[in-house]
């Protein structure tokens, strides 16, 4: 169900220090998020695929994982041209797109489809263990580092054991439609996730604490060196900032 | 149940992450390291289930379940309920980090109320337990859609009718929460009571 492909290629990117990464997702992410200029969404739409085509992302596996925002702007454009007020720009019939409902729209479509480009390119490409490894190192708390490890760590087996009771119970005889009998076997599917989930937990904590485990949070990773770093944190900083600076201006 | 990226507005994106981070101060404060695992782990489940999907009609919706979450973890919830949406937009791109925050306060704020207003009912009767369940149930998925379209309407008037559709849409959802949140815990109650707050001080 999980697989993190795109970690495992060798690009620019993927060579650069994870904590570079994170926090250049960060300030891009939240520089796009906040500036509303058409000329300058557009300039930040190329900057996106300039990462993703820096991470050298194939266009499948990057289409694919924009299809559940691609799916949203579409509900957005059925709905909101024609709810929004405004000025009216087309009359199709009895409805009428307005011109802010249409500038609303694509405005949110460059952003949305920019932001997640900007999170596949830098954060996607590399593995969640990574990813903790350098939240670590900028210095987001101990316990929340170690949640997210855990939680990556045992999803995998808790999956496995949801598709072993999914099977037991499709042997049975059950299947799924709309009635109450559906509903109860899931409800004891998921409950018994959760008390297997609660028992597991227990056996591995006593695992631990035989290995000696006392609460500190240990890291084996040591980050690489490389000239990048500094180059690529600079030249984005750099360009965000010439951009947030146009926005600031142009109004 | 979620917002994407690019549709709020900075005031209320920023709202959203400092209610988040808040919140998941005060749920990392409430974890000791003797539970921290048991924390994780059920995060994991509640990853899992989340991906359960169960008919309704010709369609399909998937559980939320963040009520059951709240029962079992209170303020926890917090902090797990974050985690597993980061790893959602990381392996789907279910969103991504600048609605992370809204997210996780639209996702986690009804677990914790939920936890305060319906945990007292869970050592009696079966069926004060279901109700009390069915209420946590659907009442979290309410409130979470109350919570999405309160920012969505901050963000923008025009998106109120894009909210109401949110609150409609999701009326089917809020009663299968609320049946199969009712099962999941009397289910609990059954065959592992230890797993219910009350349960865990006893013992």
């Amino acid at each position: 169900m999980i697989s993190e492909e795109l970690a495992q290629g060798d690009s620019i990117i993927h060579r650069l220090d994870p904590c570079v990464r994170v926090v250049c997702a960060l300030v891009v992410s939240f520089a796009l998020a906040l500036s509303s200029q058409f000329e300058v969404l557009g300039l930040y739409l190329v900057f996106a695929l300039a990462l993703v085509f820096l991470a050298s992302l194939g266009a499948g596996p990057v289409l694919k994982r924009l299809k559940p925002v691609l799916l949203f702007v579409i509900m957005i454009w059925v709905i909101l041209p024609f709810t929004h007020g405004g000025e009216p720009l087309v009359r199709i019939g009895p409805l009428t797109m307005t011109r802010p409902g249409v500038e609303l729209c694509l405005r949110i479509t460059i952003k949305s489809v920019s932001i997640l480009m900007v999170f596949i390119a830098l954060l996607a490409t590399m593995t969640v263990a990574t990813l903790g490894q350098a939240l670590h190192r900028l210095r987001v708390p101990d316990k929340l580092v170690f949640l997210l490890l855990m939680t990556y760590r045992y999803i995998a087996v808790i999956q496995e054991e949801y598709q072993r009771l999914l099977r037991a119970a499709r042997f049975r005889g059950f299947v799924p439609g709309t009635n109450i009998h559906s509903y109860r076997t899931y409800a004891y599917l998921a409950g018994m996730l959760f008390v297997r989930a609660s028992l597991r937990a227990g056996r591995v904590h006593n695992a631990m604490l035989c290995r000696g485990f006392n609460g500190t949070f240990r890291s084996l990773d040591s980050p690489s060196s490389n000239r990048l770093n500094p180059v690529f944190m600079t030249g984005v900083s750099a360009l965000t900032l010439m951009l947030v600076v146009t926005e600031i201006l142009w109004k | 149940m979620h917002i994407s990226e690019g549709v709020l507005s900075g005031p209320v994106m920023m709202a959203g992450a400092a209610l988040a981070v808040a919140g998941t101060a005060v749920g990392l404060k409430k974890i000791d390291y003797d539970r921290i695992v048991h924390v994780a782990i059920l995060s994991s489940a509640f990853f899992v289930a989340s991906l359960i999907h169960v008919n309704l009609g010709p369609s399909s919706v998937h559980l939320i379940l963040n009520g059951v979450v709240g029962l079992l973890l209170g303020w926890a919830a917090f902090p797990a309920i974050l985690v597993a949406l980061l790893l959602q937009a990381v392996f789907f791109q279910y969103g991504g980090i600048t609605a992370l925050g809204v997210n996780s306060v639209i996702m986690a704020t009804p677990a914790v109320i939920c936890y305060y207003l319906f945990s007292p009912f869970l050592n009696k009767g079966r069926k004060t337990v279901f109700a009390a369940s069915f209420l946590a149930g659907a009442g979290s998925v309410f409130i979470s859609c109350l919570l999405l379209g309160f920012s969505l309407y901050l963000t923008e008037k025009s998106f109120l009718e894009v909210s109401l559709l949110v609150v409609t849409a999701n009326l089917p959802v809020m009663i299968i929460e609320g049946i199969v949140t009712g099962f999941c815990v009397t289910f609990f109650h059954k065959v592992y009571p230890e797993i219910l707050p009350r349960g865990r001080s006893n013992s």
